[in-house]
């Protein structure tokens, strides 16, 4: 299956790494065959997923041990160790058959209503670490800045009183202006010291958790009896509407966060400062040697990554959560890198991919709860994804496809 | 526009300009300020005491106390002398890494002179902070040292961490089964071994981006420990998850010398070999075949690889010998100091590593040092709340200090550091 195109071309022999940016293909294929290329890894990971919770399975184990005297007992006990955590995983996610004969709306909507509400932090979390990567910087800091995002809109939320038309933007606000800051304390190291990002980032994770222990023991930030380390409840005008009716979680924040991939879509592609960042990001030296301030850039970058993990901070207090607790981040920080990976940087593939995610965690949840496989099969899911996405050519040999032009991370030779 | 990030072929060579002195100037100047500040600021008893002796030495050492203020004072003026020495001479290479070191330390003991001035009846035990900061700096060099193999021949390692957390998961799990610690060990060398070649496999034949590997890679590594951990370990804790400990090995003569003794020579068998580790990989790297060799095709593949390197594959081989000693590392954290697998138990410990790797200039040397500070700064965080500071500081401050005190070493101190040149460039050979 492999030729067709020039007889010249070895079809086994990896490409040369392509160096210049690749002359973009026929658009519209090329979109199709980037989704085609991440359902297939996808595809590929829940089945080497699949192996995995057949090897820790105690029956499947036992069936392998007599393999040869009755092969179909394996195939039994592995269709029974992964049959029903799949489907949960589904049923939790997309649609749960069983609802229709219902019905109601609101049951066939659960599990889509929750696949929302996971999917907002992380595109959000993922657009983030996006505008980073296109400015040619590492955003490992998700964590620390949706933290600190999550303690200010917090803040603001149980300190105002009002109606949620005017406090729900404030509480955006602030949780974007604390991710902000907390981002933009990178940047800032970066541009007048030069100290790496991945290093500055990860130290600020920690310190941020920190911080927030700290205010989660201070009078004016902890719930009353001061016993728990938990905040003040924010006021009900913190919460955003409902996006199908009060019994499901779901909630205009998921409407925001296209309004923000738009946003970014638009600061990245269409204004001056968009196309600073992308040129630093390119090539930094040709960028300041055309009068382009990096360091400014990195500032900016980080400026506006840490805004929107902020934001995603500040999705977790005015949807599923009531209060700040400990663990507000939820991860959001880190799956945020993948979710930016598997969407190659662009704003509409960090959306499909953070919808991804979303369902992978509303799934998993609804598998741990009922099948007891543990939710954690979804990490690994989403790690061997992007890691397979990562590989184009891995997949190629796998599904025996026609070799085409590099995609991300490969060759995106970035050192320190 | 597909997202890509060029090779750096554009990078400028070095010219070896004077280093700009005023970023370290401004750093070893605040230090001195820090030292004057604790010193003013000196609790009500206005002594400290220290505690350098243990039960068992040749020699009893006194307790030794100080008026707190004015040693502070005598620190700051020092640090202010090696500032201005700075600022005049603009030193370079190992002077210049002396003076920085000097305020680094002076600043650790005005601190702890400060902290122990509160309670007139505190004794700040110096040799159990010692101890505890090699009890924890052994994870964190021994992946530094993963660190510098692999970065030095041009693969990020970014995966330290995963490396870790996998073999710190199959010791734990290997050494119960066999009930043998030393299998548990190799054990998890191998894990480490089999991690590296995945970051090898994909960094190379698939020249995916190091750093998105890296972090890929951890997550796998802990969906996959913590799924089985949960699945298998935690079902079967009797059974699956209690290896032992590695015991100490007291050295006999030298385990009761004064401070030293109970500091190194009472320690367990993996703190020695990370010792060793360290020793064996400082000379290798800059005296020998392979180290020439690393070192090459770490800055320059295409010049290695005309005189007749094989670049794809020394890289592979580091990787895998990279992997190893953080599976060392994972080890220790697993069965040589818990007893056990905890879920994501290595903590970020290989982050910290990664950061001790670019402090320490890539050197093998200079990232033990800058492991070992940060192992300090956190050992003292548990000294310090056993005596009563003379301000009460909350124990999240505390908690962060030590990665406080990396970003400001990092930002400060180290600034704009010279990776090797090809680090994280793939190399196609053609």
């Amino acid at each position: 299956m492999s030729t067709s195109t020039t007889p010249a071309a070895a079809p086994e022999v990896a490409e040369p790494p392509v160096k210049s940016s690749t002359p973009a293909a026929p658009a519209g294929s090329s979109v199709w065959r980037e989704i085609l290329t991440g359902l297939l890894a996808v595809v590929l990971a829940l089945v080497v997923a699949a192996v995995i919770i057949c090897l820790a399975d105690p029956a499947v184990r036992a069936a392998a041990a007599y393999f040869f005297a009755s092969p179909g007992d394996l195939f039994a006990a592995a269709w029974h160790a992964v049959g029903p955590a799949y489907g949960w995983l589904f049923r939790g996610s997309i649609v749960d058959p069983a609802t229709f004969s219902s019905g109601s709306a609101t049951e066939i909507l659960g599990s889509i209503s929750e696949t929302l509400v996971y999917a907002g932090p992380v595109t959000l979390a993922g657009l983030s670490v996006a505008i980073a990567f296109r400015s040619g910087l590492f955003n490992i800091g998700g964590q620390g800045q949706v933290v600190i995002g999550a303690a200010t809109a917090g803040f603001v939320g149980f300190t105002l009183d009002l109606p949620w038309p005017i406090q729900v933007p404030l509480v955006l606000l602030a949780g974007m202006i604390g991710g902000a800051v907390w981002g933009g304390i990178a940047g800032g190291l970066k541009a007048r010291t030069g100290a790496h990002e991945v290093i500055t980032t990860i130290m600020l994770n920690y310190i941020g958790v920190n911080v927030l222990a700290l205010l989660l023991s201070v009078r004016w930030f902890q719930a009353p009896p001061f016993t728990d380390a938990i905040s003040r409840t924010v006021n009900p005008g913190t919460k955003y509407p409902r996006l199908f009716g009060s019994s499901l979680r779901a909630n205009i924040g998921i409407l925001v966060v296209v309004a923000l991939c738009v946003v970014v879509w638009y600061i990245l592609e269409r204004t001056t400062l968009g196309f600073r960042l992308r040129a630093i990001g390119i090539n930094p030296a040709a960028a300041r040697t055309a009068g382009m301030s990096v360091g400014g850039g990195a500032v900016w970058a980080m400026v506006l990554a840490g805004a929107l993990c902020g934001a995603a901070g500040a999705a977790q207090i005015m949807g599923p959560s009531d209060q700040v607790v400990g663990g507000i981040d939820n991860g959001v920080g880190f799956d945020g890198i993948t979710v930016a990976l598997l969407g190659r940087g662009k704003p509409a593939g960090v959306l499909a991919a953070g919808l991804l995610f979303g369902a992978l965690r509303a799934g998993g949840q609804r598998m741990a709860s009922q099948t007891g496989t543990p939710v954690d099969l979804v990490s690994v899911v989403q790690a061997l994804t992007v890691l397979f996405i990562a590989a184009p050519a891995l997949i190629r040999t796998v599904f025996r496809m026609r070799a085409e032009g590099s995609s991300l991370g490969q060759t995106a030779a970035k050192g320190w | 526009m597909t997202l890509e990030l060029t090779p750096e072929e554009t990078r400028v060579p070095v010219v070896e300009a004077p280093r700009p002195v005023r970023n370290l100037a401004i750093g070893t100047g605040s230090c001195a300020v820090l030292c004057l500040l604790l010193g003013l600021g000196a609790g009500d008893s206005g002594r400290s005491s220290l505690r350098l002796n243990s039960p068992g030495d040749y020699v009893s050492i006194p307790l030794i106390t100080v008026p707190t203020t004015l040693t502070a004072i005598v620190l700051a003026v020092l640090v202010a002398a090696v500032t201005a020495y700075l600022v005049a001479r603009r030193p370079a290479g190992r002077v210049r890494a002396l003076c920085t070191w000097f305020a680094v330390v002076a600043v650790i003991l005005a601190f702890l002179l400060w902290a122990a001035s509160g309670d007139p009846n505190a004794q700040l035990d110096a040799v159990g902070l010692l101890q505890a900061t090699i009890f924890l700096a052994v994870p964190i060099v021994l992946g530094a040292m993963a660190g510098t193999v692999s970065e030095r021949s041009g693969i990020v390692n970014v995966a330290i961490e995963g490396q870790m957390l996998g073999a710190a998961f199959l010791a734990a799990l290997v050494g119960t089964v066999a009930h043998s610690l030393v299998a548990g060990t190799i054990a998890g060398v191998v894990a480490g071994v089999l991690v590296g070649a995945l970051l090898g496999t994909f960094a190379i034949r698939y020249q995916v981006n190091q750093v998105v590997l890296g972090v890929v890679i951890n997550l796998l590594v802990l969906g996959l420990t913590t799924y089985l951990y949960s699945r298998l370990l935690q079902q079967d804790s009797a059974g699956l998850n209690q290896p032992g400990t590695v015991q100490p090995l007291t050295i006999p003569v030298l385990s009761r010398i004064p401070i030293i003794g109970p500091v190194l020579f009472e320690a367990n068998l993996l703190v020695y070999l990370a010792v060793v580790v360290v020793v064996v990989l400082n000379l290798m790297l800059f005296r020998s075949r392979w180290g020439l060799r690393t070192r090459a095709v770490g800055e320059h593949p295409r010049a290695a690889d005309t005189l007749g390197i094989n670049v794809t594959r020394l890289r592979f081989r580091n990787s895998l010998l990279a992997g190893g000693i953080a599976g060392l590392a994972g080890a220790y954290v697993s069965i040589g100091s818990v007893g056990g697998f905890g879920i994501n138990m290595t903590a970020g410990r290989g982050f910290i590593a990664l950061a001790a790797v670019i402090f320490g200039r890539w050197t093998p040397l200079g990232a033990m040092g800058a492991a070992i500070l940060f192992a300090f700064t956190s050992a003292l965080n548990t000294a310090l709340s056993f005596i009563g500071t003379p301000l009460s500081i909350p124990s999240q401050i505390l908690g962060s200090l030590p990665y406080l005190v990396t970003l400001l070493v990092v930002a400060g101190v180290v600034g704009r550091s010279q990776s090797p040149a090809a680090d994280g460039v793939p190399y196609s050979g053609r």
